[in-house]
């Protein structure tokens, strides 16, 4: 055991991790952040990235020690400072680009990602950048509506419903 | 317009906010104070008998509570198969044991030997690799047809052989249909592969048992898309609970698509476990571990022969089928391959004779069932591809082709036994067309080719059996559980609703759709009303949510309550109004007299029904509450017709899908966002068995495909954006919405388009290639083209 | 996981002493290695992290040319910062993984594990590149020794690795659908004394030098110079996947697309 501080969502926090404590143990076990998801055990899947001093990361594949010090961002952060949904969030629910909700933080911790450095993507470059996560339910269709949604282009004139 | 809220509005989805903000309630989400957790020692050989366990030196290990093998659940029920099959000599199938824990063989990779209860999960997998296991390899049963050989090894040594049911369908017409196509003008016979699929709902597995010595009462909480089937499988014939000391809870699940209807050995041990270690157990499966424990989905292999008259006339059909079950019978495994495939093999079409076979077998892998379709994917890619093929052979228009044959009259009793309430083919195949600009493909062609690419234009129908099921007509069928639902409809005393829903959501928005209906009939706002679901302990007992059953189903179950509130509202109104009963009318909320400007509101009668102060108590019970259990006439019949457009690299065999459009009649809507989702899940789904996914064994029954490192899921740059529509609406006739289901139309329709699309593309290019199985990879479109050239 | 000690070391001293202890194992970006150590497959005593140490990060331009990538650097700095003088490189490393995958991991784990699937050891074996370690320095030639075999010691690091600049090339990737690594790739590599092709993901040896392809685009560089030039499904990694016939196709498919695609 040794002892890890790290700022997430804003808030300094600490705790025991073991050598072999991965960060989204540490999160979804000692942190209690259950929005953060495991989806699979290859680093394939992408349910739980967050973002680690503001870069997209998959917490399955960091260890918690790596991440002390560091600034987390993870889902729970994610809304706006009032508690309502940020304009990524929103544009999910608007364009219904969640069903299950399992992918979901990930997808939208990848998409805030991809805005940040991207802020106007195509259907292409938003198609390839969520090469790192995994959904079964919505066919993307949604997903990527919902992310150029949230870049502020018309959609309406992109995609058919 | 459309409206913007009860039944036909794109609601917004409710249950979006919490899970965009992390605040979901997933089964893995959940602790229960003091919990152990268990990990299972797993078979690494595909069979073999099992000499002895030594769990001495594992079980002193630092951590470990309790380690449990099959001989601890020798006095337990096994694993129980829902379903019973009668052959086409009128015998019952083979029916092998399913214990919880295997006793005395292995019989795939993942069957679970030992599990290992610890404090910890890291302590409980160093324990499992201290247990020491003495088992003998026997040869692995992989192949289905060499495993109907005479003197094949069994995968049962108490069954007869690997053979779980020879089943005909329908059996009084084999000479019949043999003889028309002895005689036909034309045959076109096709030999296919509906490969083993992995239903992968991203969220893996869990179970967590936990126990309560003040009442004698066990809690599971599961992954489950049924969570009264799970109760009622798994208190009667596993562990022998009695319903009132069993709860089941499905929470928030994150998705299922048919793998997680099943009972599983994991929900049993947990909650066996519980008890038996007054520990709260818990459960979750790593990705690795779902896909040797999750039941697989389709594999199956077919011969089909379409035959036709001079006039391109279908006149018979006939195919044989080997249905892979793996090594045991899963919860709703055998009426897969029958009863849900060999009923919709007329499609859309009006083929006077068909004859199906069906051999159900038994191998070394992990037992196969429902996946999203269930049966229907693989009914309508024979029939999709045979007519496909048959086009080609006759060179006639592959859309004529099917017009042609199309039914066109209904009620149409098929010549498979089930009868289609209404349908307008015609009507979609227009849609259709409008839609994918059939026109413009000969340029969009001209295009690809210039740029070294052969384009393709496939097309196809479906048609499925959904609203799973009359509960006679399946109980002649084998079922062994009646397949009504039941919804409980709460008024509150301030006029808010819960209402308790036997069908379960995860994914499909039930918690929005549901509301919209009971809004519509009440004429009050849809925020007003809750529906809660997944909790054994709040739910009237209903069947869960697969088959495309839930609005059709369950639906129909919370009308018919809402429609008891709404007449016992009345009576209440009636009496506030001084009026009579016949004469009180609801709109928007408010019960008035007809004829007159006197009215009482909603709440104000929810009220009285509670605060009984001016009531009608010598006539009516005071509360507002009422249950139904609806039980339907008839399977809904939703169908389409899909096509697409597909690139083919010709130097690499990789296959691009450049368009797809979606024409589907399911009847009437309830929120047209939902239902377009539905289908562009169910399409990614098609497309990725079409062209990705693949299940795969080795000879020694090693499953190759054991992670997303072989198993190819579809990717947001694999699929386009789809051009969906369901314009084209037939209301079901038999149930009180009119609504015939939505979740599995595009994973049954769309894999044959995509193959229709990558053989004209082949053709294109002077490939004479007549068939692809799936998944049509970059290395089989190349090792197919190069065969013919 | 089996239970290990956890060091991050912020000098290159410190981590070497850290991997001197027995089973220790250096841990770059760990975006192989922790998938591994979660299916149980290896059981370090400790993993040094090498992440903290700021010293193996970044990229620079040598006196003779060549371009410097330290061996923490992520795949997406290179990507990044590669852009302009060494676009191919570039490439190759804005296609590794996914973007969170990016972010993790680094050129020198990549390297040091040799993962016969890899971008990576086809870029430096392709400009002979000289990776450079905490002890010395080797020649891609030499240091490339089968799949995930290399002339690394135990406890020895990838500090840096120097790619000389080619005047030419390109990296032509075909995935494997499922893990989305290469199924077959294809570095080329334009000198003015010659071409180099190196391939990864076809061979069961790992990354390999296509030389028949690089004495034809030697000579006359261009994709027809290709055409009496192909390559023996022997030796091809035969899967699910594909067949070593269809790997060995593949590359020359990709040799004459890097080709057409060379800048």
């Amino acid at each position: 055991m040794s002892k890890v501080a790290m700022t997430v969502n804003g808030k300094s926090v600490s705790g025991d991790a073991k050598g072999n404590t991965l960060l989204v143990e540490f999160l979804r076990e000692d942190l209690r952040l259950t929005g953060t998801h495991v989806g699979c055990d290859t680093s394939q899947c992408g349910a739980c990235v967050v973002h680690v001093n503001g870069k997209a990361v998959k917490a399955c594949t960091m260890f918690a020690a790596e991440a002390d010090g560091a600034e987390v961002t993870t889902i729970e952060g994610m809304a706006n400072a009032d508690g309502s949904l940020n304009v990524i969030q929103q544009a999910f629910q608007d364009h219904h680009g969640l069903q299950c909700g399992f992918c979901t933080p990930g997808m939208v911790m990848s998409a805030a990602a991809l805005l940040k450095e991207n802020p106007k993507p195509t259907e292409a470059e938003v198609r390839d950048y969520l090469e790192g996560n995994i959904c079964r339910c919505t066919g993307y269709h949604n997903i990527v509506k919902a992310i150029m949604a949230a870049s502020g282009q018309d959609v309406g004139a992109i995609a058919a419903e | 317009m459309p409206k913007d809220s009860g039944i036909g509005a794109p609601s917004k989805r409710r249950e979006d906010v919490r899970f965009l903000t992390g605040a979901g309630n997933y089964t893995d989400d959940i602790n229960v104070h003091g919990q152990a957790y268990v990990h299972f020692l797993r078979s690494d050989v595909a069979h073999g008998t099992i000499n002895s366990i030594n769990t001495d030196a594992a079980a002193a290990m630092s951590g470990v509570i309790r380690i449990f093998t099959g001989v601890d659940f020798e006095g337990v029920g096994g694993l129980p198969c829902g379903w019973q099959v009668t052959d086409r000599f009128g015998e019952a199938m083979q029916e092998p044991g399913h214990p919880v824990l295997a006793q005395g063989k292995v019989r795939h990779v993942g069957d679970p030997i030992a599990a290992i209860v610890a404090d910890s999960l890291e302590e409980a997998r160093n324990a499992a690799e201290a247990i020491e296991l003495d088992i003998t390899e026997l040869p692995a049963v992989v192949d289905m047809k060499a495993a109907l050989e005479d003197g094949a090894t069994k995968v049962h040594d108490d069954l007869t052989s690997n053979l779980c049911y020879d089943w005909g369908f329908v059996e009084d017409n084999r000479d019949a249909v043999d003889d028309a196509i002895k005689n036909a003008a034309h045959v076109t016979t096709l030999e296919l592969v509906n490969q083993r699929l992995v239903a992968n709902p991203m969220e893996p597995r869990v179970a967590v048992g936990d126990y309560s010595r003040a009442n004698d009462e066990s809690t599971l909480y599961t992954t489950s898309q049924n969570p009264h089937v799970i109760r009622l499988l798994m208190g009667a014939f596993v562990l022998g609970i009695p319903e009132h000391k069993l709860r089941v809870v499905a929470p928030d699940v994150g998705g299922g698509f048919g793998t997680k209807i099943f009972h599983y050995a994991e929900e049993a041990f947990c909650t066996f476990a519980a008890k038996a270690c007054n520990r709260p157990v818990k459960w979750t499966a790593s990705r690795s571990e779902a896909f040797m424990s999750d039941a697989h989905g389709r594999d199956h292999v077919t011969k089909i022969e379409l035959a036709l008259d001079v006039d391109n006339n279908f006149t018979a059909l006939r195919t044989e089928t080997y249905a892979n079950m793996g090594a045991y019978l899963s919860t709703f495994a055998p009426s897969v391959p029958t009863w849900l495939h060999g009923t919709l093999m007329a499609g859309n079409y009006k083929t006077p004779l068909i004859y199906v076979n069906v051999k159900a077998v038994f191998t070394n892998t992990v037992p196969v069932d429902a996946y999203r379709g269930a049966g229907r994917p693989e009914a309508t890619f024979q029939l999709e591809r045979v007519v496909d093929k048959a086009a080609r052979e006759l060179g006639v228009d592959p859309i004529a082709l099917r017009r042609q044959n199309f039914i066109t009259e209904f009620p149409y009793a098929t010549p498979v036994a089930v009868e289609y309430d209404t349908g307008d083919y015609e009507a979609t195949m227009v849609k259709l067309e409008e839609i994918a600009d059939i026109s413009g493909f000969a340029a969009r062609r001209a295009e690809s080719e210039k740029h070294g690419k052969l384009r393709g234009f496939g097309v196809n129908c479906y048609i499925e059996a959904c609203g799973i099921a009359p509960s006679n007509l399946v109980g002649q069928l084998g079922a062994r559980a009646g397949l009504y639902d039941a919804a409980t409809v709460r008024v509150n005393a301030t006029g808010s609703i819960s209402v308790m829903v036997g069908a379960h959501s995860h994914g499909q928005g039930h918690e929005t759709s549901f509301p919209q209906v009971v809004a519509e009939m009440l004429g009050i706002d849809e925020g007003m009303i809750d529906i809660v679901h997944g909790d054994s302990s709040k739910i009237p007992f209903g069947m869960g949510t697969y088959g495309s059953r839930s609005i059709a189903v369950c639906g129909s179950a919370m009308v018919r309550a809402t429609e008891k509130i709404i007449a016992k509202a009345k009576k209440i109104a009636a009496h506030l109004l001084e009026a009579a009963e016949a004469d009180i009318e609801l709109k928007d909320g408010q019960f008035s007299v007809a004829g007159t400007d006197k009215s009482v509101a909603w709440g104000d009668v929810t009220l009285a029904a509670y605060v009984p102060h001016n009531y009608p108590l010598e006539d009516i019970e005071p509360g507002l509450e009422e249950t139904a259990f609806y039980d339907p006439a008839n399977f809904t019949y939703p169908a389409g017709a899909y096509a697409c457009e597909v690139e083919v690299d010709p130097e690499t065999g990789q296959v691009t899908v450049d368009r797809f459009v979606a024409a589907d009649d399911f009847g009437n809507i309830i929120n047209p966002m939902i239902v377009s989702g539905q289908v562009h899940g169910g399409l990614a789904q098609g497309i990725g068995q079409a062209l990705l996914e693949n299940c795969a064994y080795d000879e020694n029954g090693q499953l190759l495909s054991a992670s997303y490192m072989d198993y190819a899921m579809p990717r947001a740059d694999d699929v386009p954006f789809y051009e969906v529509d369901h314009s084209a609406q037939t209301p079901c006739t038999h149930n009180p919405l009119g609504v015939k289901g939505c979740g599995e139309a595009g994973a049954i329709g769309s894999p044959p388009t995509i193959i229709n699309a990558v053989i004209d593309a082949l053709h294109s290019g002077g490939y004479d290639v007549t068939h692809i199985d799936m998944p049509a990879s970059p290395s089989r479109v190349w090792a197919a083209m190069n065969a013919v050239k | 996981m089996y239970a290990f000690d956890f060091e991050r070391p912020t000098t290159l001293a410190d981590a070497v002493a850290a991997l001197s202890k027995d089973e220790a194992q250096a841990l770059g970006g760990g975006q192989t290695l922790i998938p591994t150590l979660k299916q149980r497959l290896a059981s370090p005593s400790a993993l040094v992290s090498l992440t903290g140490i700021a010293d193996m990060k970044g990229i620079c331009t040598s006196d003779d040319g060549a371009l410097c990538i330290g061996g923490g650097t992520t795949h997406a700095t290179v990507a990044r910062e590669a852009a302009d003088s060494f676009p191919a490189l570039s490439d190759l490393a804005g296609n590794i993984g996914d973007p969170a995958v990016r972010n993790r991991g680094t050129i020198g784990g990549s390297l040091a594990n040799n993962d016969p699937a890899a971008c990576y050891p086809s870029a430096a074996l392709a400009t002979a590149a000289t990776l450079v370690t905490n002890s010395r320095s080797i020649g891609a030639d030499d240091y490339f020794q089968g799949m995930f075999t290399t002339a690394l010691e135990e406890g020895e690091i990838v500090t840096e690795v120097r790619f000389p600049i080619p005047e030419k090339a390109a990296y032509m990737k075909f995935e494997q659908p499922a893990s989305r690594f290469a199924m077959v790739g294809v570095f080329m590599a334009k000198y003015t004394d010659g071409v180099r092709v190196a391939v990864t993901g076809a061979s069961e040896e790992g990354v390999f030098r296509w030389t028949e392809a690089e004495t034809a685009l030697s000579a006359n560089f261009s994709g027809d110079s290709l055409s009496g030039v192909s390559l023996s499904g022997e030796g091809m990694i035969t899967d699910l996947h594909g067949s070593g016939d269809y790997r060995a196709h593949l590359v020359g498919v990709m040799t004459r697309r890097a080709v057409a695609a060379a800048r």
